[in-house]
């Protein structure tokens, strides 16, 4: 049985007091240096790792869209470019289409030009001919007339002059 | 007797379960551990009643000596009383006191004692370093054996103040306990019965100037006690945890943190994230950090190692020794710290009338020194407080047993301990976390104002001008 008047934990005892200064001091030193600022340092540096990684992310995935958006630059200025090569293969073959088929007219005119030049002079020649086959055959007949009828000098003169004469040679 | 029989049961018990874990699963064991328990506890009731029944005669010579010289006294009145019982009353209080009281020896269910180093200083006689084991400490943490002039009572070591003993070592016979008079103020004092002899003893110094009935007297301890033994322990514990989380962010600074690695990250990111940058910024925490972590830590290892049962239920935190050294420390590191706008804030507040400067100025210094006292007490108050709770809840296992005589009584006692007990070990392990985290927190907005740059005190003087 005891009745304590003296709340002992309450009374700060010496002994009890530098010890714990002691070992408080040393464990906030020791932990400090060796524990609690490496650790908050190390969380800092993980901190900021995480952050970096995030930003680098984020600015990967920028660098994606802005090369995605320059790629699809690129299709469209493609795609332009094909159309365009296109449309200038279809107006050259338009071209030379036109400008066979004018050739090919001219050389048609030419050929249908020198055909008619040519039957033209052929047209000539046998007008030619036909003329001095017709004199020939007038003279035959002239000479046929003449030796079958030769009967009056005067009337055969006169009417040789009006054969003559109707022979409008050109 | 049965009391030991049945603390054998249960240890036999969980010497069964831990050679096969797989029987904890059993109910058959599981029945048998509580039955077991409840028994040894409502036995304990008994056994502690048997015990006490030998400081019957200290009661006896306790009363006899008061009404021998002086004037009668409350408890003077319980004395008697306990002498027509035949039966020494249970003293819930002096019990609950006991147990959160620092002490020479480490005590372990009443079982084990580990004797600690004695470092012992009277002026008188110089010093003296031994074991604790000379007194060979029994029940109650009481000596059988002086040694060098001192006794162990109740854990703690007294000096024998009559010159004439000398004796090496000596037998004593029991202790009687008195209240005496002194300066007005009732002060106990302490007898050790040795060869027949009642020698005075002096207890050892205290530094709370006679204000909690200790003082100066002539010898002090500087002891390894059970407390310093637990600190060491816990620092030790702590180091070691923190000390292999730091390897671990060194060797794989961007890997995710396992096990207690994980367990001391959370705590130690809340401390920095709620606690040490919002009241100290940003640019300067980083120089406050370790001291705010050591109070966390230590402070909460402390809190948490005193409330595992069955080792020793050690009361460090509650302590005013220990809690008024950090708070110490804190005062320390604080003021070194402060300011020009923090001192001119304390003695010549700017922006008020001169007679209000002064007044402040006063409230202001006081204020200094209420900031750690209020730290230091609402610490040690606390956790003191706590463990009290938990030692009057066991208390009842006692009373309703009536200190022995009623098996029945300690058994219903007991079942009414138990839930009381758990609630109370589950609102302390609250109190655990939230005493760490309040320490820590004003101690961060200590040093926040104190080191708290100009511009709040310019806005005062410009909307003065």
């Amino acid at each position: 049985m005891f009745v304590l008047l003296s709340f002992t934990p309450f009374q700060p005892t010496p002994g009890l007091a530098i010890w714990s200064l002691l070992i408080f001091v040393l464990f906030w030193v020791i932990m400090g240096k060796f524990a609690f600022k490496p650790i908050a340092k190390a969380l800092e540096q993980r901190e900021s790792d995480i952050q970096n990684a995030l930003d680098a992310a984020k600015s990967a995935k920028e660098e994606m869209a802005n090369l995605k958006a320059q790629n699809e630059k690129i299709m469209a200025e493609a795609r332009e470019e094909k159309a365009r090569i296109l449309q200038e293969a279809k107006d050259i073959k338009n071209q030379t289409i036109n400008e066979a088929k004018e050739k090919a007219r001219e050389e048609a005119s030419k050929i249908v030009a020198a055909a008619r030049n040519d039957i033209e002079n052929q047209k000539k020649a046998a007008i030619a001919e036909i003329k001095t086959q017709v004199g020939g055959m007038a003279i035959e007949i002239a000479e046929k007339l003449v030796r079958q009828q030769l009967k009056g000098q005067a009337d055969h003169e006169a009417y040789v002059k009006k054969l003559v004469d109707e022979f409008n040679l050109n | 007797m049965s009391f030991s029989f049945f603390w054998r049961k249960i240890l036999l018990t969980f010497a069964h379960v831990l050679q096969d874990p797989s029987k904890i699963m059993s109910q058959k064991h599981i029945f048998h551990f509580i039955f077991a328990l409840f028994i040894a506890f409502s036995a304990a009731a008994q056994d502690h009643g048997q015990a006490t029944e030998s400081h019957g005669t200290d009661t006896t010579m306790h009363a006899q000596a008061h009404t021998a010289d002086q004037p009668m006294h409350a408890e003077e009145g319980a004395g008697h009383e306990a002498e027509g019982h035949g039966h020494a009353e249970y003293d819930p209080a002096g019990t609950a006191i006991h147990h959160i009281s620092d002490a020479n020896v480490y005590s372990i269910l009443d079982f084990v004692r580990i004797p600690l180093p004695m470092i012992l200083y009277a002026p008188e006689t110089g010093w003296d370093v031994f074991l604790s084991n000379k007194f060979h400490p029994g029940h109650h943490e009481d000596g059988h054996m002086a040694y060098k002039k001192y006794v162990m009572h109740h854990g703690s070591v007294f000096r024998i103040a009559d010159p004439a003993y000398t004796a090496e070592e000596a037998e004593v016979e029991g202790f009687t306990h008195k209240v005496e008079e002194k300066e007005g103020k009732p002060v106990d004092v302490y007898f050790a019965t040795i060869g027949g002899t009642e020698y005075r003893l002096h207890p050892r110094t205290t530094l709370d100037g006679g204000v909690l009935g200790g003082g100066i007297t002539p010898f002090f301890d500087y002891s390894i006690t059970k407390n310093v033994l637990s600190m060491i322990l816990v620092a030790l514990l702590l180091g070691f945890f923190f000390i292999k989380a730091a390897k671990a962010y060194k060797a794989n600074p961007d890997k995710s943190p396992k096990g207690v690695q994980n367990v001391l990250e959370t705590m130690f990111l809340y401390i920095r994230d709620e606690v040490a940058i919002p009241f100290i910024g940003k640019e300067k925490y980083m120089k406050y950090l370790p001291l705010l972590m050591s109070i966390f830590f230590f402070v909460l290892g402390l809190n948490l190692f005193g409330q595992v049962p069955f080792l020793g239920s050690v009361n460090v935190t509650g302590n005013l020794s220990v809690t008024m050294i950090i708070a110490l420390v804190v005062f320390v590191i604080v003021n070194i710290n402060g300011n020009k706008h923090y001192w001119q804030h304390i003695f010549w507040m700017p922006g008020v009338p001169v007679p209000v400067k002064i007044l402040l100025a006063g409230v202001e210094f006081m204020s200094l020194f209420i900031k750690p006292l209020t730290l230091m007490l609402r610490l040690a108050g606390n956790i003191s407080a706590g463990h009290i709770a938990i030692l009057s809840f066991i208390g009842l296992i006692f009373i309703f047993g009536k200190s022995g005589e009623s098996m029945s009584g300690g058994a219903i006692g007991t079942a009414m301990a138990i839930p009381l007990t758990l609630f109370m070990m589950a609102i302390e392990l609250i109190v655990a976390f939230v005493q760490a985290f309040v320490f820590t927190i004003l101690t961060a907005s200590y040093i926040g104002a104190a080191i708290e740059d100009a511009h709040h005190g310019d806005d005062h003087a410009h909307a003065h001008h």
